[in-house]
């Protein structure tokens, strides 16, 4: 059967049209290869008769009609894979670049990945201490979570994938993680900070690096995130690691996937992205997880910028429904000079109930979490009211928490770029903080806690 | 049956033609690995096709082979427990044969051939049955009694019963119909997935289906039989409801469909049901339950038919007169893949490039719920009550699958993002949430609770509705402004969000509340607020009720286990009566603190 064609009838951004084709099937790999023998990649995407609709990889640039030549190649896309990845750095199409010999594969595996039976999964139960207060005591990470970082242009949300990075550990254990690491459009600037920053701290030799910039084609980073998974599954899975990976920035992957859709002239959904981003989405963020039986596991941080801070954004919107929870940071607090400066209400672990307590952190740790967010909550709309009513409209009790809210953002979200706190500590200041409110306003924690862990107090606390 | 080929493949949607006498709806085989699809348009020699696994590798020329049954699931003694996808495969069978992932072209029956089940028949040779009559049970799990029904459609006289151990597909009896046909008699049945199941009459949900969830079960009650919805943006907390239902609703049969959702909360469920215990009968939750999922990342297109794999599922558990419930996480997932699906046709889209039917398929859907007469004897009646998820893009209830949803369901649980953010959970909104049940569940509550259920209920909706009025005062002019009278009201309303609504499902004794300990929880914060009145009219400043200590033990019942409430609910009760009366005795008048 005849593989080869010259028989591109169109193309049109990153869709090209062949014709008079035949044994071709849907996702099969297809090799261009130009004029003058460089080689571009594709996918089918519809093949309708002898027509094959295939969506290319890389930039058309340079793509002829007439001369270039389509090969199909009867497999899927696939990733070579191997222990030797780690430590090194890819482009988002998977070449090396920095230097380095080419990867001899131990196996190749297809990287768009086969869904994980629900029934094969182990639930997600372990700490993961990443030093950082607001992560660990209130939304608290477990090994083999996604929990992604809804970000804005401009905020420091690099910094904080980064210190996560360095200092995530399972208590006990001692294991340290291997990073994965994914950049689909980030800037030259971007990019160096995580590999000096991983480098600085030893930390390169554990780590995979596959990086599409900013200025690097766009349609790449439609297959940036699948290598890095099809890497981080064969290092967690196979090579029993425990992985953690960062992707930034999901807004550029989808921007890209829009682009296809368009070119496609598809219907849109929301905002011009196509009605299967969900699912397209859930491709990427549900190949974190654990699997019975398999001693490593994969979690996932990634991180999107939302275009305007709007979290209604479809992309912060699909993104929270489909990830099991959210960290969000807030301009308002980074202009504060809050360092991280998470947005602490809409923040959300959903798998904390089973990664805290006794055994795992501490019997407290529940109770104070909940009494926190109720505290900070509150505390929150006293100072809303009290811009528009005066100090004086406010009540004694409403007075005090007024002062939690400013003493939380201080002691306990606020904390330094190389501060690593112990889940213990964090535990502490949340004490303290409560401490400033009368005991009667602890409803969420349970009397034995309080009776053991707040700190003693000649006196209930009053407001001057 | 004619094979035809594909000449067109894109997505879950593949085309195919020669398939002669294809019909709409029948299954399919697709291509060298035998993929399962779904015929879903005819178009002269055309056929379009939906195909339940991944289509990568599939082309023109391919083979396609019609097997002439519509989708179907299998009924009979193996589905509880069980862990299907969406088109009723067993997941754990897959892991057992083919690892941890899900591999295209799996094949597994959804029940067990090789098992046998004690059967022990009900009616004997020379008995004349029809459609629906019992013919015998089988104890399939410590919680669920299988009755093995004659299938609808057949009728005619036992000229052969056996009791005995049987795998499904065995003989167990002969029936012999009115034109003198003999037809075996087996322990499992097939139902095509799109049709409803037939019962004898609908019934008005006059019962109670009891949540041991407060908000629900006191303001926003549900009817066994009754439909009911949850809106809200991610987080809210729409699957940790879903959750807490399948645990704690007492019905007899849970079916919980997980569509279009994530991995891990299947996973919990298939962790956690058998460790929890049944409050009524001490058995593991999992003994009842029948899990469906299709979760985000596997095969859209199965993903439109695990709703209805799951409704018919719990249709035959109602049949055989059960209280079934099913839950739905999430139908926006559901009507996405319909979306989908309608747009690789090419379909004229309608609103938000949803197909026009969608309003008509989900009016369908929750159709299928009801109380009723089941076909056949002994008369029994059971009850399919479905609760859907609704995951509405940006949090805004205007989108097409709420307001369809809407029209159609009679409890409305609106859950709100600024709830959830100061971790207020349930997330309900008291304020724009209802039940249409209400009425109709008076003289139930009334019954096996007592009057002063439905008393103390709408007490505490008119405090709520209060204090969102009196909430706007105090923005505009502060607290102090208000009458003594006023902030005992606001301080109440507050007691019953932060004591009475808000019910965390992570801890072991709040997780549920019987009827009767909700009564009490109640009757406790109407008593503070009574005696607070009285308190006020007769000058006691507010200041000196809102430190009272008792209120701290109030806020805390809620913690007090079931068997030591009573108890505690008399002590916490006096203490409220005490501390009210040292109040006057002490003369802490306002007039005098001033
Ligand atoms: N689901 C809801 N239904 C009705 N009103 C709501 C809802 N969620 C929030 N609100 C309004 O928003 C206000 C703030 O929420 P809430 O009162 O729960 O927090 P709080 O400030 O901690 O409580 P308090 O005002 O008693 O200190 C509420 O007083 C209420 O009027
Ligand atoms: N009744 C509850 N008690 C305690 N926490 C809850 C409750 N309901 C929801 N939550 C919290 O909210 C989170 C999100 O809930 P979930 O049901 O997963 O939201 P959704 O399905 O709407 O996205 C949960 O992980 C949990 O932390
Ligand atoms: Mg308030
Ligand atoms: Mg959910």
């Amino acid at each position: 059967m005849q593989r080869e064609y010259t028989s591109i009838a169109e193309i049109s951004g990153p869709i090209m049209v062949v014709e008079g084709v035949s044994g071709v099937t849907f996702e099969e790999l297809v090799e261009i290869e130009l004029s003058g023998g460089e080689i571009r990649r594709g996918r089918v995407l519809e093949i309708n008769r002898d027509r094959a609709v295939v969506q290319l990889f890389e930039a058309a640039q340079g793509l002829n009609l007439r001369q270039s030549r389509v090969r199909f190649l009867g497999k899927v896309m696939e990733l070579g894979v191997s222990e030797d990845m780690l430590g090194r750095v890819f482009d988002g199409a998977g070449r090396p670049i920095d230097g380095g010999p080419p990867i001899i594969p131990e196996k190749r595996l297809p990287i768009s990945g086969e869904p994980l039976n629900p029934y094969s999964r182990d639930y997600p139960n372990e700490f993961i201490q990443t030093g950082i207060s607001v992560i660990d005591g209130l939304n608290t990470l477990v090994r083999g979570q996604k929990l992604p970082i809804f970000s804005g242009s401009g905020l420091p949300h690099n910094k904080l994938a980064a210190q996560v990075a360095r200092q995530a550990k399972v208590l006990g254990t001692g294991e340290e993680f291997a990073v994965v690491f994914g950049a689909m459009g980030i800037t030259f600037e971007e990019a160096n900070f995580f590999i000096t920053d991983l480098r600085k701290t030893g930390a390169l030799e554990r780590s995979v690096m596959f990086i599409n910039l900013a200025d690097d084609p766009v349609i790449e980073r439609i297959t940036t995130p699948r290598l890095v998974l099809t890497c981080a599954e064969y290092l967690a899975f196979e090579r029993d690691l425990h992985v953690l990976v960062i992707l930034t920035d999901i807004t550029n992957y989808a921007e890209a996937l829009r682009e296809v859709s368009a070119a496609r002239k598809e219907i849109p959904g929301r905002r011009g992205y196509p009605g299967y981003m969900y699912t397209d989405l859930s491709t990427i963020y549900e190949r974190a997880g654990r699997i019975k039986g398999k001693k490593g596991s994969i979690t996932q941080m990634p991180i999107l910028t939302m275009p305007q801070d709007d979290k209604t954004h479809p992309i912060p919107d699909l993104t929270g429904y489909i990830t099991e929870g959210q960290l969000f940071l807030s301009r308002e607090l980074h202009r504060k000079g809050i360092y991280p400066p998470f947005d602490v209400l809409p923040c959300l672990s959903r798998l904390k109930d089973k990664g805290i307590g006794p055994g795992k952190t501490r019997e407290d740790h529940a109770g104070v979490l909940n009494q926190l967010y109720a505290a900070y909550a509150r505390g929150i709309d006293v100072r809303e009211m009290a811009a528009i009513l005066g100090e004086a409209a406010l009540s004694k009790t409403d007075r005090l928490y007024w002062k939690f809210a400013d003493e939380f953002e201080r002691r306990f979200i606020q904390q330094g770029e190389y501060e690593d706190r112990t889940i213990i500590q964090t535990l502490t200041i949340g004490w303290e903080l409560l401490s400033m409110l009368p005991r009667g306003e602890l409803k969420r924690v349970r009397d034995e806690f309080i009776e053991k862990y707040l700190p003693k107090r000649a006196e209930e606390p009053v407001v001057a | 049956m004619a094979t035809g080929r594909i000449v067109k493949v894109a997505g879950p949607l593949v085309v195919a033609e020669g398939l002669t006498d294809a019909k709409m709806y029948e299954v399919v085989r697709v291509g060298k690995e035998r993929l399962v699809g779904e015929v879903i348009v005819l178009d002269g020699d055309l056929a379009s096709i939906q195909v339940y696994e991944e289509t990568a590798g599939l082309g023109p020329g391919d083979p396609v082979e019609g097997t002439g049954e519509p989708l179907s699931v299998e009924l009979g003694p193996g589905i509880i427990s069980s862990i299907y996808d969406g088109i009723q495969r067993p997941l754990e069978a897959i892991q057992a044969r083919w690892g941890a992932y899900i591999r295209r072209g799996v094949e597994a029956a959804a029940l067990d051939r090789t098992k046998k089940w004690g059967f022990t028949p009900k009616v004997k040779k020379g008995d004349a049955v029809s459609a629906g009559d019992i013919l015998g049970i089988v104890q399939e799990t410590t919680l669920v009694e299988h009755r093995i029904m004659v299938p609808p459609g057949l009728a005619g006289t036992i000229e052969e019963i056996r009791a005995g151990e049987f795998t499904v597909e065995e003989t167990i009896g002969i029936l012999k119909d009115a034109q003198g046909k003999r037809h075996e008699l087996k322990m499992m049945q097939r139902w095509p997935v799109r049709r409803a199941r037939p019962y004898t009459e609908k019934l008005p949900s006059t019962e109670l289906l009891t949540t041991g969830q407060r908000i629900v079960d006191t303001l926003f009650p549900l009817a066994k039989g009754g439909t009911a919805c949850v809106p809200g943006p991610f987080g809210s907390g729409k699957t940790v409801i879903q959750h807490q239902l399948a645990k704690w609703a007492d019905a007899q049969v849970i079916v919980f469909v997980g569509c279009g959702e994530r991995g891990n909360e299947m996973t919990d469920v298939l962790m956690e049901f058998p460790e929890l215990e049944d409050p009524k009968t001490g058995e593991p939750l999992m003994k009842r339950t029948v899990l469906i999922a299709n979760t985000s990342n596997m095969p859209v297109a199965a993903r439109e038919a695990s709703v209805y794999t799951g409704i018919t599922i719990a249709e035959y558990f109602r049949d055989m007169g059960y209280s079934v419930a099913l839950m739905a996480d999430s139908t926006s997932r559901w009507a996405e893949a319909m979306r989908e699906i309608s747009g690789r046709l090419e379909e004229m889209p309608g609103e938000e490039g949803y197909p026009a039917y969608l309003g008509s398929r989900i009016a369908d859907f929750y159709a299928r719920a009801g109380r009723v007469i089941c076909l056949g004897s002994p008369r029994r009646e059971g009850s399919l009550s479905a609760i859907g998820a609704v995951s509405p893009p940006g949090g805004d209830l205007s989108e097409p699958v709420t307001q369809n949803t809407l029209r159609l369901v009679k409890v409305f649980w609106g859950l709100d993002a600024n709830l959830a953010y100061r971790r207020h959970f349930p997330a309900i909104n008291w304020l724009t949430s209802y039940s249409l049940y209400n009425d109709d569940l008076i003289p139930y509550f009334e019954k096996h609770v007592g009057a002063e259920w439905n008393l103390l209920r709408e007490e505490f909706m008119r405090l709520l509705q209060i204090e969102a009025e009196l909430e706007e005062i105090v923005r505009l002019v502060g607290v102090e402004a208000l009458s003594p009278s006023d902030r005992l009201k606001l301080e109440v309303a507050r007691s019953i969000r932060e004591d009475y609504l808000m019910q965390s499902a992570f801890d072991d004794v709040d997780t549920y509340s019987s009827l009767s300990k909700q009564l009490k929880m109640m009757q406790l914060i109407w008593r503070f607020y009574e005696l607070g009145q009285r308190a006020i009219e007769q000058g006691v400043a507010i200041q000196k009720i809102i430190e009272l200590p008792v209120r701290e033990r109030i806020a805390k019942a809620k913690f007090i286990p079931e068997n030591q409430f009573e108890q505690s609910f008399r002590e916490i009760d006096r203490q409220i009566q005490g501390e009210f009366e040292s109040l006057l005795a002490g003369g802490a008048y306002a007039a005098r603190v001033h």
